[in-house]
């Protein structure tokens, strides 16, 4: 399992060129070969969302997929969410509603969060609550998060 | 900036000026969290990855493990004088048991580190832990404690006859005569379930030895950096000198990161043997099945009224399943004996009796979870009280009503002293917010048209905050408790506060900051809350059982206060008046009256700078130090519950949750809030969903969260919160604690709600979590009968 193929990863703009084995998930690479260690892992089978980036435009769990089908593509991360100095409307709002505490979870949903709404900007509540079960926190029973992200939607529309 | 935050009423006069204490400003923590920027334990790099090699089986004798040519795997044989990890009681007939760093013998749960493969990367290591073969005999293994009571269960530990671990035991005098002369007992068989705290980031650590002095950095995911520096340093035989602990940003923790982990343990071994770095990082899998479980309990508690429903006595019988080994350092006492002191709640009543053991299995080892066995206790007594209400033909609030304490200070049948406390007051305002009438007459109608609506309350006390007594009285070898701050103001001017505290999501280093500007009257934003690192911060105890902001907050305002009085002394020779007309406020020492002023920061810079303008009367520097430990002090709540039941699927939706909730003084209501959520969330996981299940022979089927189910964003309704604020005598800020409230009354409130639900049919459900599949059998059951 030692092969290793050379793939290019545009993760926020910048492309990285990198030799990684087939195997390699795309989280593992953003984190350990291209440094970006804002995405965050928390159960690497797919459930709790914390690796969430978009890809392409579309949210994924990035330890569902592998680096090597990320050849090529699109990333954003955490990292590049904000504008410079200028924190996105998303991280605003989760910093005035208190949709944090550890902050473990809180890439992955903001990754979501901003996925979706740029793709679906008038997506009801409803929609919405779906959209964002499928994450998890532990720390703030989803309270502030959905309050959150409802805040950065009327934002983001604007 | 202020945020929406739930109705808050304050009880009696705070009778302070306060300019910063009792705002909902936004955390300092944020901006770096939001951005990724936080420095998490599995951001570092190493030069070297450690996988462990888990035992498959829950008993046996090991007796060969063999490695593959070149690989380096390391074994217990290899760890010459490293000591079991051996944490100690000195009470309760507590039995000594030792965990090995590696299982050295005998394993005793699946899951337990058996070898440490070390690789150039994770997947190398990985590879290769594929390829070690482990031989082992396999014994019969003991998963339930019930099994493991039986006279002919085989013996986990020499060192523990019968398999338990630990007992303890009390009565009140004239306990019996009181329980003969009842007019009523009333009685329930509770059975918990096991669950895991299931923090985010699961464990990680990383060592890196500096090879020429040797001083080894541990960086990892910790609730007390300094214990286990001190355990670590004890366990090695080195100085603790040559340990740095480091717990970085931490990804929640909620107990589970507040024990000792053999892991952290055999990282300093690795990297002080290879005098380089060395990392290891959890996957889901290993926390699920081998970090460590809570709340896997029996209880029976019997209950005495007399012939008003008016609780005469409680008589309890405890089992708790500590797993195969005790963790450092509360020991396997931390249930069972929070589960003893505590289970009389609320309520007012004399006499008691308790038998809690705790009982040794073959499983991953029990460690505190929040709440401790509150979750546990509250809805045992709880659902009890609600059969009490049932068997009397009142309702659920009235018997509470006759029962709940009143007058304080009140001592429990236990002992413990309870401080001023709103019983009543929450509950009646609970009762007036979801409006018992309108709710049972939807209750009526839904039943005619096939729907099960319940409603369900709880209400209970939460020790919170409580210092080195209340943990000596468990006879504790470590005795945590007090914790102290460390105040520097600095030639700038900023204000430097060094904590022994080791938040991970509270949002301490806000509310430390808010105590303290209003003490030294500077802004929060010139403060800095550092805390985390054993070189920096000082010796304290950690973040763990509702305890920071009430000692930490108390120590901070104890050394502000110092900090405060020199600043006086400073101000009043600068603008030569007398002490008692200065006043701190804004950055700055006024004069009262007048308009002569000197900021903080020119204060702070003569006073390094300068000092021989103070004539000698005033030493240099501002640097103080306060140290807090207090008795403890008890917040209290209602928490209602309202679901719908689906008896064709055994479902239950939590429709509406409710908590009138009272800790003291709140220091921040958005965080304060932000606490209750969390706790009710774990709660209502607690209550229906969150289990781990083994299988007969000691092996885990919920070893992915996809079965392991923490609640997500659907499962959780909307939380109502309402608070009052009863000012705390036993606690300097005022504060009560508050993060383990919110976990503690879901289990009951929602299981009286669903058995509300069920009256129409007559069964009962007393186990948690109530998952659809017991609440169908229970059905079944009543079916069948029918």
């Amino acid at each position: 399992m030692t092969d290793k193929t050379t793939i290019t990863l545009t993760i926020n703009g910048r492309k990285h060129t990198i030799a990684v084995e087939p195997r390699r998930t795309l989280v593992d690479a953003i984190r350990e070969d291209c440094g970006q260690t804002g995405t965050h892992i928390g159960c690497e089978h797919g459930v709790c969302g914390a690796c969430t980036v978009i890809v392409n435009g579309e949210p994924v769990r990035s330890c569902l997929m592998f680096a090597v089908q990320a050849d090529g593509k699109e990333i954003r991360t955490i990292e590049g969410l904000a504008n410079g100095e200028v924190l996105h409307p998303m991280q605003q709002a989760f910093m005035d509603n208190h949709g944090l505490q550890c902050g473990f979870c809180t890439p992955g949903f903001l990754m979501l969060a901003v996925g979706v709404l740029e793709r679906e900007p008038d997506i009801s509540d409803d929609d919405l609550l779906d959209v964002l079960s499928s994450n998890l926190c532990r720390c703030t029973g989803y309270q502030n998060i959905i309050k959150s992200v409802r805040q950065a939607a009327v934002e983001m529309r604007k | 900036m202020t945020s929406p935050v739930s109705p808050h009423t304050t009880k009696g006069s705070a009778g302070d000026r306060l300019k910063w204490v009792g705002r909902a400003i936004r955390r300092v923590e944020d901006p770096v969290l939001v951005q990724g920027r936080g420095h998490f334990t599995a951001d570092l790099p190493a030069a070297h990855w450690v996988r462990f090699v888990r035992s498959p089986v829950a008993a046996g004798t090991i007796k060969s493990i063999t490695a593959p040519d070149g690989a380096t795997v390391v074994t217990a044989a290899d760890l010459v004088g490293v000591k079991p990890i051996t944490p100690m009681l000195h009470k309760f007939e507590y039995r000594a048991v030792g965990q090995p760093v590696l299982a050295d013998g005998q394993v005793r749960f699946v899951g337990e580190a058996v070898a440490a493969v070390v690789a150039a990367s994770e997947e190398e290591a990985e590879d290769i832990v594929d390829l070690v073969e482990l031989d082992i005999d396999e014994t019969r293994p003991l998963v339930d404690s019930r099994d493991a009571l039986q006279p002919d269960a085989p013996q986990i530990h020499g060192v523990a006859p019968g398999n338990v671990i630990l007992k303890g035991q009390f009565k009140t005098e004239g306990f019996d005569a009181v329980w003969s002369s009842a007019a009523r007992i009333v009685k329930i068989d509770a059975r918990s379930h096991r669950q895991n705290a299931t923090p985010m980031e699961a464990r990680a650590a990383h060592a890196v030895c500096d090879p020429s002095s040797g001083r080894v950095t541990l960086t990892c995911t910790t609730q007390m950096p300094h214990l286990v520096r001190t355990a670590i340093a004890d366990l090695l035989g080195m100085p603790e000198s040559e340990l740095r602990v480091i717990a970085p940003d931490v990804g929640g923790g909620f107990g589970q990161k507040m024990s000792l982990c053999t892991e952290y343990v055999l990282l300093v071994w690795l990297a002080r043997k290879l005098r380089s770095s060395v990392a290891w990082t959890e996957d889901r899998r290993e926390n699920l099945i081998a970090s460590f479980h809570s709340r896997d309990q029996y209880v029976t508690l019997e209950a005495a009224f007399d012939a008003d429903a008016r609780l005469l006595a409680l008589r309890t019988d405890i089992v708790s399943n500590v797993g195969a080994y005790s963790c450092f350092p509360t020991t396997s006492g931390v249930e069972p004996l929070m589960a003893m002191a505590e289970m009389p709640g609320p309520y007012d009543f004399r006499h008691y009796q308790c038998l809690a053991r705790g009982v040794l299995t073959n499983t991953c080892t029990m460690a505190a979870y929040r709440g401790v066995s509150r979750p546990i206790i509250t809805f045992t007594l709880e659902r009890l009280m609600d059969k009490a209400a049932k068997a009397f033909a009142i309702d659920p609030v009235d018997i509470r009503r006759r029962n709940l304490i009143s007058a304080f200070p009140y001592t429990s049948a236990m002992g413990l002293v309870y401080d001023d406390a709103t019983y009543r007051e929450t509950l009646e305002m609970a009762v007036k917010a979801v409006d018992m009438p309108a709710f049972r007459a939807r209750q009526q109608a839904a039943r005619a048209k096939g729907k099960y609506l319940g409603i369900g309350f709880a209400t209970f006390s939460e020790r919170t905050g409580y210092g080195s007594p209340a943990f000596a009285a468990r006879g504790m070898e470590i005795t945590p408790g007090w914790e102290t701050v460390h105040i520097t103001v600095d030639p700038s001017g900023f204000v430097e506060v060094r904590i022994g505290s080791s938040p991970h999501g509270q949002g301490l280093r806000t509310t430390l900051a808010q105590i303290v500007a209003d003490e030294i009257g500077v802004p929060p934003e010139m403060i800095k809350v550092v805390h985390g690192d054993t070189d920096t911060a000082p010796y304290g105890w950690g973040t763990f059982a509702s305890r920071s902001l009430v000692i930490s907050g108390g120590a901070s305002l104890i050394a502000a206060r110092k900090v405060r009085a020199k600043l006086i002394k400073i101000a009043s020779h600068m603008l030569e008046a007398a002490a008692d007309d200065i006043v701190l406020e804004d950055g700055q020492a006024k004069v009262a009256g007048t308009d002569r002023t000197v900021t903080i920061a020119r204060m702070a810079r003569e006073i390094y700078t300068q000092t021989h303008r103070f004539k000698g009367e005033l030493e240099p520097g501002l640097s103080e130090s306060g140290t807090y430990d207090p008795p403890g002090t008890f917040s209290n709540a209602c928490h209602v519950a309202m679901v719908e039941l689906d008896p064709e699927t055994g479902f239950v939706k939590v429709d509406r949750y409710l908590v009138a909730e009272d800790a003291g003084r709140i220091i921040n209501p958005m965080i304060a809030d932000g606490q209750v959520h969390g706790g009710v969330a774990q709660g209502i996981g607690n209550a229906l969903l969150e289990e781990i299940v083994y299988d007969e022979g000691g092996g885990i089927l919920t070893a992915s969260l996809a079965d392991y189910m923490p609640p997500t964003a659907h499962e959780i309704p909307a939380i109502e919160l309402h608070h009052i604020e009863t000012p705390s005598t036993e606690s300097i800020t005022k504060a009560k604690g508050l993060g383990e409230g919110g976990t503690i009354g879901p289990p009951a409130a929602v299981l009286n709600a669903i058995n509300d639900a069920l009256t129409p049919f007559g069964v009962e459900i007393d186990t948690i979590p109530a998952t659809p599949q017991r609440i169908r059998a229970a059905l079944r059951k009543a079916e069948t009968a029918a």
